[in-house]
């Protein structure tokens, strides 16, 4: 059945997969990228319940719903199909997202604006856990034997490249309007965009068959009555299930989480880089690591999954200290020699609603051409008095860093490092948690471990580096902004030992071989 | 090697519990107890969705390995 599939015709399949998940991809980053414009527009933080329902958006989506999108779909997927069930996913990813972008603000409609936008966020996380199960079972059951790896890696490019785009489509809406537009209406044309780009997506899915596994297992009669009972209340598949997760997607999640959303967050907030140079230094990195994907899918293919995706992992333990302390030296300026004449000072008086702010910028130049601004807010009501923040403070200091020539190749090159980490261990397993499981439940049985992997120990890394991360900062320790990445190398280590030891080479289900 | 599978398995159920404790003493229940709204989700997350899955999860799988199911013959 597998030998039928031309290679024009799995182009296709690849074609038609890969746009409709990289779009689902695009949809999810772009409320992330967005937050801050979405925090003001939905989301007043001087609104409690409206705060409340923010922290729900943001930790329910990415947490708790994509692993139940994962059950719910792929139960749906193992029941009816491959092909009927992903394009579920992607309508319900591009409706609720084009959505998002057409409710009236907080200030228009008051509660209601925020409780759409979470019910929305919530559909968006269900999609996302049902879509990627079913286009990566959808391709690989399309696939040559032997050449699984490599096709699949199409997909797996599909999460680096949806982040990619979402960032050159905020870059490029901000480019062509102004600040006040993009604030006033500007954010929302990248969800608006959404939907077209689903209706395209659609238009091709829909003209697809069905996965060729899938049609011979429903002819024969061997599809399941229940996935969900099949896939985790029978202990030998739940034990590849808890494999999967704790000797592969659990080191994944959060290899991908460290190199994508760790390594911006780092950027902006430790080493204090403009955060436009940051977004772009980022992009370049994930544009050359991409094609990465595709090479380690396809060498996977002949060597074996296991020690592809373990040797991102290792490397990931091994390196993330000296690539993160090689990053902070970057900007760290007490290293740098000072261009004493370079010093200017602006000051300028802002109106605002309560009163006025006094802003003033100071700008030093370094010899390396690395340039630090400083800029001074101080708050005061009309009367003239400070108003003062919730820790008694008026004034606000931000410093932004911009580096050039020399330190910004090199820091691309740090962060492009990262992502070939993420290419070793995300290339080739969508392949690996395709073949473990048998097709009669293998979309619901490859998603779960997927979603908890990739959601909830790659999601919980902001939180738990930062804890650690201040933790260490309150102990006076001196390598404080080195201590949250104790969590994705320990992860990471636990992760490599498990694989290592209890997974197989070229461990595949029983029923396939 | 097969020994060795089995003897880890030990090994993960202690971490499961370490990861229980640390999920829920210093993780769940003080952000449920800071008071800041945020917080409190965060922490009610962490406590009754994450710590099951996670700690349960690695138990489960220390179990199977103490028990020889991931020995080569039953894979």
């Amino acid at each position: 059945m597998q030998e039928q599939v031309s290679k024009k015709g799995i182009w296709k399949v690849i074609g038609a997969s890969s746009l409709g998940t990289l779009i689902e991809w695009y949809d999810f980053f772009i409320f992330g990228s967005l937050s801050i414009v979405i925090s003001t527009k939905f989301f007043p933080s001087d609104n409690p319940t409206a705060a409340f329902l923010s922290t729900l958006a943001t930790f329910a989506a990415g947490f708790v719903v994509r692993p139940f999108g994962a059950l719910f779909f792929g139960r749906l997927g193992d029941l009816i199909g491959r092909k009927y069930t992903f394009m579920v996913t992607l309508l319900l990813m591009g409706g609720a997202t084009f959505l998002i972008g057409c409710i009236p603000s907080y200030e228009s409609i008051g509660y209601f604006a925020p409780a759409i936008v979470l019910i929305l966020r919530l559909l968006q996380g269900l999609a996302l856990g049902g879509e990627y199960g079913g286009a990566a079972t959808y391709v690989a059951e399309h696939a040559p034997q032997g050449e699984r790896g490599y096709w699949t890696s199409w997909i797996q490019t599909t999460a680096t490249f949806g982040l990619f785009i979402s960032l050159v489509v905020i870059l490029v809406t901000r480019f062509f309007l102004s600040e006040a537009q993009f604030d006033l209406w500007g954010w929302r044309v990248p969800f608006l965009l959404s939907i077209l780009m689903v209706y395209v997506s659609y238009l091709i899915r829909k003209n697809m068959d069905e996965s060729p596994e899938f049609t011979k297992a429903k002819k024969e009669g061997k599809t399941s009555k229940n996935p969900l009972q099949e896939s985790f209340g029978n202990k030998y598949n739940l034990k590849f299930v808890l494999l999967a997760l704790f000797g592969a997607a659990m080191g994944q999640g959060v290899v991908w989480y460290t190199g994508q959303f760790y390594s911006m967050s780092f950027m902006k907030t430790v080493m204090n880089l403009d955060s436009d140079q940051a977004d772009m230094i980022l992009g370049i990195a994930l544009l050359f690591a991409t094609p990465f994907f595709v090479v380690f899918g396809k060498l996977s293919d002949r060597v074996g999954r296991k020690w592809v995706m373990l040797t991102g992992m290792l490397l990931a333990v091994l390196t993330y200290r000296p690539i993160y302390e090689a990053m902070y030296q970057v900007t760290n300026l007490s290293n740098k020699q000072e261009v004493s004449s370079s010093a200017a000072d602006v000051s300028q008086r802002v109106e605002t609603a309560e009163g006025y702010d006094e802003v003033s910028h100071i700008e030093k130049t370094y010899s390396d051409g690395t340039s630090l601004k400083t800029t001074t807010t101080a708050h005061y009501l009309i009367d003239g008095s400070p108003k003062n923040n919730s820790e008694g403070k008026n004034t606000l200091v931000k410093n932004t860093v911009h580096i050039s020539g020399g330190n910004y190749v090199y820091l691309i090159f740090l962060i492009f490092i990262q992502v070939i980490y993420i290419t070793l261990v995300y290339g080739p397993i969508a392949a690996f948690l395709v073949e473990i499981f048998p097709v009669k439940i293998r979309y619901t049985s490859m998603s779960l471990p997927y979603h908890i992997g990739n959601g909830i120990f790659g999601g919980l890394l902001p939180a738990v580096s930062t804890y650690l991360a201040s933790n260490a900062k309150m102990a006076q320790d001196p390598s404080f902004y080195l201590e949250g990445l104790w969590y994705p190398i320990i992860i990471s280590a636990v992760c490599f030992i498990i694989g290592a030891l209890y997974i197989n080479k070229n461990m595949v289900a029983k029923d396939l071989n | 090697m097969e020994s060795l599978k089995k003897i880890l398995g030990i090994v993960w159920i202690i971490l499961a519990l370490l990861a229980a404790y640390f999920c829920i003493a210093k993780f769940g229940l003080p952000k449920i107890l800071s008071g800041h709204q945020e917080d409190v989700v965060f922490g009610i997350i962490i406590l009754f969705i994450l710590t099951p899955i996670i700690s349960c999860g690695l138990a489960f799988f220390g179990f199977y390995a103490l028990t020889g199911e991931y020995h080569k013959e039953k894979m």
